[in-house]
């Protein structure tokens, strides 16, 4: 047909007919191309964005497991707690935004409204708490204290509760069986952090929200094993946040029981006997400072010396872990962190370091061998020892004429270390060092693996410190200025030390090697490096790495995951040398300077191996040192501003191992009373169900050791001992020189 | 698919009852309709019915109750539509032709009772009248057939009369007053979606017209300034100017203007090549995008029938545009070609502005998609337009 009309249609007309068919051609082109643009380009990305829109998720926490004891007494669990939540999607359907319901709840649960109010709201950053920093999709717990009672009036008058929920919940419990409180190893949990969440976005174990995460011990060390996995439903909600169906969900797979070395009961004794200690030594006089000792802090470590699996860490002051639980308030932070409560949650079994003292010395002695030095000597133990004018004193200046290494440790004879110390340091080149210098009172004090963590699986070790040139020249350097500054050649003693500091400060002087002999000066160590070294000399010189958790057992039971005692090494001793220290031990504990603490030792059938140790801190009192070992167990205690090793920590570490081995104070040993004559290999059973069988604990060990002892006509103080009395009004390993020690430093 | 039905529905409203031989001969109306249009347009709507039914079935507090209520009456606008379409077919445009100013003084009667307190605001715009029943009119629709009718009687007149080869200025003045009476009244609503339409509807139809060119650069030059000049005079309500700036920038405001966009676009986007499935878009059913069984009907075609859907509803709108622009250029009289071509400006603006807001390449407006939109008026002028083109169709010479 044609185009051209019957009335002579012009073309104008028709050029614009088709003008405007091209126009409307091109709009709808220009719509189906965009259509495809946003649908099939960038279809995926809207995809995305429309379903973070509509799926929120709810998150049902996983149990946490379990922390063991040896046998199974559980040392933190669970516990079903009352939790009344409120749901906030819930409450903002009501046309009052759920004020009513709110009120009503406060009254049942004798709290206010504005309480109550106050703990659904949303965080944000004008919102102080309390408030919910959670999902708003997840219930809100009011309170997980309610008593059965307001929990039944809830469930019972739901209609009148709209929103509400109170249900069975399980939190965190640190049980404290037999009142082994065992804070500091266990550690604690708080909730976790925007930026943990953020960085743990796209690991395999991702956190959510509601997470608690172990911030210290073993609750964090573990915290991947012990955490499980939260379940977590997702559900479609439209754009009022009403849920609308079930997107999907993944059910909480609750987290593996870790099973520890320790053992309840001996912890618990450890933990008492610290105390008894402290508290005892805070009885006694100090002569020095003319005041009774302070004992501020003191920690013991009990170790099986064939594993390094500790069977009790105790550390004082302490806490009740359970502060932590449920959130903490914020005046138990205040005080669990302030300084006047000295920091109870440090663990200072692994956290705290002071200088050694005597129990150094067997490092010493086998640097000596190592460097050439006969075992048997003889050497001199003269009262004292001079360097150029300066004098270095044996305590109370003793002499016990020329005596054998082995002799030397069994009355900590001095002299004799700070003579073969300084000849060392003459050997290799005194104030002018040689290029390579031997240093083998160092380098041994390394391999015996001090100055580094002894990578026991607890977080944030201390490494301790052995003072040598490379050290020196560090900390000199860091320093400096502020000595060269302050230092006055003729000022005040702290002018004239920092003088001196500022000249040679990076240079090893004989004065220092002399002091670092006998673990003095600047030398550092934490009471689990000691009990490793110990233990090692009691296995025949393997150090191992201290460890707490023995074995990882999943929810159900079916998979156990044993952790392997790990070695990071070797006493750098010969058999020889080790069977000779291990002689002179036994001798410290029969007829040394620990004698009188160990007197009815049944020695034969239990040989015990002690070293006291009593070290000099500028401007406090002596810190105790007590370094023992059976050949199952090392024992090491110590007490900061305690007076003497053997004084302040020889009873207790006795009662210790009278608790062990069933020994009784005249020396018995009943085997029905030991706790754990040898240590516990196996690992506590696991039931068909998953559970593992918790064995019966006494309700406190520690009283029940003390009444068992009272009654044989034993001395009602257990600081008395019963036997030898001491040989000397002070331990005769103590030293008392506390001028000296600022003296070396005094230019001569 | 529905053929049958519908040839059975316009011969029972036809004009001729004279059985099927009739309806079959060469000559006759059901023969010489245009078949692409109808069909599309039902389709159109049947389609519509679903995505209304898919937004609407879960909104309680739009439907009372019954998910199936706006189902129902999405039908029955459908139903009242095709009803039109015949009558208009019946009238035929040129039989209308008298009736124009009638209608015309109607319509504008009509909007001006909307200014008067028996108006009622939906969405910012003053441009309704309720009526008893639940049910409510929006007279700016029907004053888009009456303005393109007005126009195209005036300018067609000389030209059809054979006096002229174009229409002459006086005529072009006396059109463009003719609608810019209605246009004024729908602005102070103000009903801005609308104006814009019946501007796109007078360039349309003057340009078909045959008018000079002076006139249709003139009117788009004065169109343009006009525009600036309400922008600068602050004519606009805030939140015609929200909507602009959120046009421009989506992100502006995602929880206030920009949400609709925003929102929109997703559910579009997230459609993908198949959709989610007729009633399993989360978007739809979560409620996200607003006015979604008018306005923002796109976007359950988007989401839930996916690129196939949403190309489905432009290739038939396409069609429909497609054969218009065919009847406006094979008909004989200037009159018939101008009304075609005014509903082609209609059908192909209001189209294109949208879904071009859902997509986010057009501001935010409250217009309806033609067939498939929830809503009577906007259903019955659509329909209407639909009988008018059938009628310009029917009514030209069989071949020349």
């Amino acid at each position: 047909m044609s185009n051209i009309p019957e009335t002579g249609r012009n073309t104008r007309v028709q050029i614009r007919l088709v003008v405007i068919q091209v126009l409307v051609l091109s709009l709808l082109l220009t719509l189906g191309g965009r259509l495809w643009y946003l649908q099939i380009r960038e279809g995926a990305a809207y995809a995305k964005e429309a379903s973070g829109n509509h799926v929120q998720q709810v998150v049902q926490p996983a149990v946490r497991g379990s922390i063991l004891d040896a046998r199974g007494v559980a040392l933190a669990d669970n516990e079903t707690r009352l939790v009344v939540s409120a749901s906030r999607t819930d409450l903002l359907k009501m046309k009052d935004d759920g004020k009513e319901v709110l009120t009503k709840l406060a009254g049942v649960l004798g709290m206010t409204p504005e309480e109550v109010m106050a703990k659904v709201r949303l965080c944000d950053a004008e919102t102080p708490q309390p408030c919910w920093n959670g999902s708003p999709y997840q219930p809100i717990p009011i309170t997980d204290e309610a008593t059965p009672k307001q929990a039944l009036q809830i469930r019972e008058r739901a209609e009148d509760f709209p929103g509400i929920t109170a249900e069975p919940q399980a939190m965190r419990r640190y049980p404290s069986p037999g009142k082994a409180n065992t804070a500091q190893v266990l550690g604690y949990l708080s909730p976790v952090t925007d930026e943990e969440i953020k960085q743990a976005q796209d690991t395999n174990s991702p956190y959510l929200r509601s997470d608690q995460v172990g911030r210290s011990g073993l609750e964090r060390q573990y915290d991947k094993q012990l955490r499980g996995k939260a379940g977590v439903t997702r559900y479609e909600v439209d754009n009022l946040g009403r849920v609308i169906g079930q997107a999907e969900a993944d059910p909480a797979h609750p987290g593996d029981n870790l099973v520890t070395s320790i053992d309840a009961r001996v912890q618990r004794i450890a933990e008492y006997q610290l105390n008894e200690a402290m508290k005892e030594a805070r009885k006694q006089h100090d002569r020095n400072t003319g005041t009774n000792y302070k004992a501020d802090s003191g920690a013991v470590v009990v170790m099986e010396a064939k594993t390094g699996r500790v069977v009790a860490m105790a550390s004082n002051p302490t806490y009740d872990p359970n502060a932590w639980v449920g959130g903490i308030s914020a005046k138990d932070y205040a005080r669990l962190t302030g300084k006047s409560s000295n920091y109870p949650l440090l663990n200072r079994a692994i956290q705290g370091q002071s200088a050694p003292g005597s129990i150094f010395k067997v490092i010493p002695t086998a640097a000596a061998v190592n460097a050439g030095y006969s075992f048997n000597g003889p050497y001199q133990c003269s009262s004292s020892y001079s360097i150029g004018g300066q004098v270095f004193k044996n305590f109370e200046s003793k002499g016990y004429g020329p005596i054998s290494l082995g002799r030397a440790l069994e009355v900590s004879c001095d002299t004799v270390f700070y003579r073969l110390s300084h000849e060392e340091w003459k050997r290799d080149g005194g104030t002018k060092p040689k290029k390579k210098p031997h240093d083998w009172f160092y380098k041994t004090a390394h391999q015996f693996g001090l100055g580094k963590e002894t990578g026991i699986d607890l977080p944030n070790e201390v490494t301790g410190r052995v003072p040598d040139r490379q050290w020196k020249l560090d900390y000199w350097k860091a320093n400096k200025d502020a000595w060269c500054r302050t230092g006055k050649r003729n000022g005040s003693y702290a002018e004239k030390i920092a003088y001196e500091n500022c000249l040679e400060g990076n240079r090893m002087r004989a004065g220092d090697s002399v002091n670092y002999s006998i673990g003095q000066g600047d030398t550092l160590v934490t009471p689990i490096q000691m009990a490793t070294i110990y233990g090692a000399i009691s296995n025949g010189g393997t150090l191992y790495d201290p460890s707490v958790g023995k074995a990882v057992i999943s929810a159900d039971g079916k998979t156990i995951t044993p952790i392997k005692p790990q070695s990071h090494g070797k006493l750098p001793m010969t058999q020889k040398t080790r069977d000779e220290i291990d002689e002179a031990l036994a001798g410290v504990a029969t007829r040394g300077t620990a004698a009188w603490r160990f007197g009815g030792w049944p020695q034969d059938k239990i040989p015990m191996h002690a070293k006291t140790g009593t070290a000099e801190v500028y401007g406090k009192q002596t810190t105790s040192w007590f370094a023992t070992y059976t050949k199952d167990y090392t024992v090491v205690m110590t007490i900061s501003q305690g007076g003497t090793g053997s004084g302040a920590s020889g009873p207790a570490v006795r009662n210790i191992y009278n608790a062990l081995y069933g020994v009784s104070e005249d020396g018995k040993i009943d085997s029905k009373k030991a706790l754990l004559p040898t240590p516990e290999k196996a690992l506590p059973k696991v039931k068909t169900d998953g559970t593992i069988a918790t064995p019966k604990i006494a309700k406190d060990p520690a009283k029940d050791q003390q009444a068992k002892k009272k009654d044989p006509n034993a001395p009602a103080d257990p600081l008395q001992p019963a036997t030898s009395a001491p040989p000397s009004p002070e331990n005769r390993d103590t030293r008392r020189r506390r001028r000296r020690r600022g003296s070396r430093r005094l230019p001569t | 698919m529905t053929g049958g039905v519908n040839s059975f529905q316009v011969s029972g409203y036809g004009p001729e009852r004279t059985g099927w031989t009739r309806l079959l001969a060469r000559d006759s109306v059901a023969r010489r309709l245009d078949w692409p249009i109808l069909l599309s347009a039902t389709a159109l709507s049947l389609l519509g019915t679903l995505l209304v039914y898919s937004a609407t079935r879960n909104r309680t507090e739009l439907n009372q109750g019954d998910p199936y209520y706006f189902l129902i009456r999405h039908l029955l606008n459908t139903g009242i539509g095709l009803a039109l379409m015949a009558g208009t077919i019946w009238l035929g445009h040129r039989g209308l032709r008298t009736a124009v100013p009638i209608l015309y003084g109607v319509s504008v009667l009509l909007i001006l009772l909307v200014l008067t307190p028996l108006g009622s605001t939906i969405n910012g715009a003053h441009s309704w009248i309720k009526l008893p029943g639940g049910f409510s009119l929006q007279p700016s629709e029907f004053v888009k057939v009456t303005i393109i009718l007005g126009m195209a009687m005036l300018l067609a007149a000389r030209v059809d009369a054979g006096d002229r080869q174009y229409p002459d200025h006086r005529t072009v003045v006396q059109a463009l007053g003719l609608a810019a009476v209605p246009m004024v009244i729908v602005m102070l609503m103000p009903d801005l979606g609308s104006v814009m339409v019946m501007v796109i509807i007078v360039l349309g139809v003057l340009l078909a017209s045959g008018a000079s060119n002076r006139w249709v650069f003139g009117l788009l030059g004065a169109g343009g300034i006009g525009a600036i000049t309400v922008w600068q005079l602050g004519v606009l309500d805030d939140y015609q100017i929200a909507r602009f700036a959120a046009f421009a920038n989506p992100e502006l405001d995602p929880a206030g203007v920009g949400y609709n966009t925003n929102q929109a676009r997703i559910a579009i986007g997230s459609g993908g090549l198949t959709g989610s499935g007729l009633f399993h878009g989360s978007q739809t059913t979560g409620q996200f995008v607003p006015e979604q069984q008018t306005d923002f009907v796109f976007t359950v075609a988007g989401e839930e029938l996916g690129f196939l859907g949403g190309g489905l509803i432009i290739l038939l709108l396409g069609i429909v545009l497609w054969r218009a622009c065919r009847i406006a250029r094979e008909t004989t009289d200037l009159y018939g070609t101008v009304v075609a071509a005014g509903i082609v400006a209609w059908f192909a603006f209001q189209t294109f502005e949208n879904i071009g807001m859902t997509l986010g390449i057009m501001p935010v407006t409250g217009l309806p998609l033609p067939f498939v939109s929830y809503g009577g008026s906007s259903m019955f002028a659509v329909w209407i337009a639909v009988g008018l083109l059938q009628s310009i169709r029917v009514q030209r010479p069989m071949s020349a």
